[in-house]
């Protein structure tokens, strides 16, 4: 019997010896992913079952507690409102300016290269300074926009302590603080266009808009619809913006779901509500990365 | 091209530019104001003097705010240069049972936005004790799934023929590794280089939970403070700081936009 199970033994050891190699090169990234990604994940779950203490560790079971009282909480739905909203306000514009910009970068011209590199500029720019930058703009009276007010004898707008413009203000300074990143990317599938589809076009005499609507547009729908599914995904993590334009104010008009989390956890020390916040944010960018999945596969027409 | 057409399509390219660089530019000039100017709203300073960037200097320890974002900025870049260049080898060159599970575990990373685990990962850092300390602000994010893939899809182009030969000159899989596949990638290297330096230069919310003191503070949060502590009165200070902030990166992505902007999309769409 050891005789016949021996050669066996080798050979499953020679068998597997590519997948202790490839374990090798993997590990820092499992190790990583197991620390700070899925391990965090199913506490996150986990806590959101439970009141916490001050340290963050689980002290009485509550059950769905947690979540009967968010959906029941004004603070709460008015949070899941104003992210929405902000989505609404940021996504469609922030990828039709973009787009918009991308074409005009894709003209061949001399000194094209000037005008790509100003478009991008704003991936340079953090939020942080991206925001203090705004708050000067928005300052009630030394900030442009109310100056530009005055000088055509407009009504004064309180930008960042009205609770009907906050919202819409803090998304304007978003959408332009994201407009390089989607120009960049936009640029690109621009770029990856075989320049063949419009020589053909030209010679039928094709109008330029017909060209877009015709080629174009739909050559360009995998970058569009990639750059979608990132302009969700990063409106839902808003944060720094929040921070420093508004604190969540004025009323909670802007207090958007991550600024909310952050609240209820490092400001109020409430982790389990906290955590069945952040369970439902996993739940939108989980449902948002899903429909990427199954509407990118059919609708999305690919090279 | 049509010279009106021409015409047309730099007045649209000029009156953009303007437009979306305004907010840099409008900074930079403020940057320079006394108070009084600032004040009556002027859109250039008279005279391009230096105070405020000397008093932001003395107001806020910024010089090593710098050196903190330099640290942590190259030090996320390295750790995901190595450690997801390690994994898209793996999952490119060794072929073994189990590889589509543990793809799907990496794609899977990417569903799970980082702010859903904050929480945790800051009490994980507090116990390890790495408060205040450069690991607990750059280690979290080593592993990165699109960086993985990035470089999976330029490794994926290496002849085969290549690997054989190598195997029949009898370098190892480590030496093939490194002494091959890597120079061989370059560019992609550099183009996830540059955009971890960049993401994490910029990156503003896990810094500020995982700081308490100066100690290893990053210019952001450096903004922030700076942003709070002057209470409307010194704006040209405050912008000044913002310029300091911005530059780093702002001459990275005129450097390398190019690259950049081919190894996302490649990224992004393969």
């Amino acid at each position: 019997m050891m005789v016949v199970s021996k050669p066996k033994k080798i050979s499953y050891w020679k068998r597997s010896s590519n997948a202790r190699i490839a374990l090798l090169y993997l590990l820092p990234s499992i190790i990583l992913f197991s620390v700070f990604v899925f391990y965090p994940m199913f506490r996150t779950i986990y806590l959101s079952f439970f009141l916490t203490d001050q340290a963050g560790e689980a002290a009485i079971f509550v059950g769905l507690e947690n979540y009967t009282y968010l959906l029941e909480s004004d603070a709460f739905l008015n949070s899941i409102k104003a992210t929405f909203l902000f989505v609404l306000y940021t996504v469609p514009t922030g990828i039709i300016i973009a787009l918009i910009l991308a074409l005009l970068a894709n003209e061949k011209l001399r000194g094209i290269g000037i005008f790509r590199t100003i478009y991008a500029s704003t991936m340079g720019i953090s939020v942080a300074a991206s925001s203090v930058v705004w708050l000067f703009l928005f300052h009630p009276s030394v900030g442009m926009f109310n100056k530009l007010l005055n000088i055509f004898n407009l009504p004064q707008i309180e930008w960042l302590l009205d609770p009907t413009w906050a919202l819409f203000s803090v998304s304007l300074s978003t959408i332009w603080l994201n407009t390089g990143f989607s120009f960049l990317i936009i640029l690109g599938g621009l770029q990856n266009i075989d320049e063949h589809l419009y020589e053909s076009a030209r010679i039928d005499g094709a109008s330029y808009w017909y060209r877009l609507k015709r080629i174009t547009i739909p050559m360009l729908s995998p970058t569009l619809f990639f750059i979608i599914t990132i302009s969700l995904i990063n409106a839902f993590q808003t944060f720094g913006q929040i921070d420093i334009l508004t604190k969540g104010g004025p009323s909670q008009s802007t207090n958007l779901i991550v600024y909310s989390i952050y609240k209820e956890a490092f400001i109020n020390y409430q982790f389990g509500t906290a955590s069945a916040q952040a369970v439902f944010l996993f739940i939108c960018i989980l449902i948002v990365t899903i429909l990427q999945f199954k509407l990118g596969e059919k609708k999305v027409h690919y090279q | 091209m049509r010279l009106w057409k021409k015409l047309v399509l730099y007045f649209l390219l000029i009156i953009t530019s303007l437009i979306l660089f305004f907010p840099i530019i409008y900074a930079f000039m403020i940057s320079f104001m006394t108070g009084g100017e600032i004040l009556s709203g002027k859109l250039l300073p008279s005279t391009f003097s230096l105070d405020n960037y000397v008093k932001v200097f003395e107001r806020l320890p910024l010089f090593n705010y710098l050196i903190n974002s330099f640290v942590v900025s190259l030090g996320v870049m390295l750790g995901q240069l190595v450690v997801c260049s390690l994994a898209a080898y793996a999952f490119v060159f060794i072929p073994f049972k189990g590889r589509d599970f543990i793809f799907f575990l990496f794609i899977s990373t990417m569903m799970i936005p980082w702010e859903a685990t904050m929480i945790p990962n800051f009490f994980t850092i507090q116990k390890l004790d790495w408060i205040n300390t450069y690991q607990g602000m750059t280690l979290p994010f080593f592993a990165l799934a699109f960086g993985t893939f990035l470089l999976r899809q330029h490794f994926k182009t290496i002849p085969k023929e290549l690997h054989e030969a190598s195997q029949i000159a009898g370098l190892s899989k480590f030496g093939f590794f490194f002494r091959v596949v890597l120079p061989v990638s370059k560019t992609s290297l550099v183009t996830l280089g540059a955009y971890g330096f960049l993401t994490t230069w910029n990156m503003y919310l896990w810094p500020l939970l995982v700081t308490t003191n100066n100690s290893v503070r990053t210019v952001q949060i450096g903004l922030k403070q700076l942003q709070s502590q002057e209470v409307a009165t010194e704006w040209g200070v405050v912008m000044a700081g913002v310029i300091v902030v911005i530059i780093p990166t702002l001459l990275l992505l005129f450097l390398g936009q190019k690259q950049l902007q081919k190894g996302l999309t490649q990224g992004a769409l393969k």
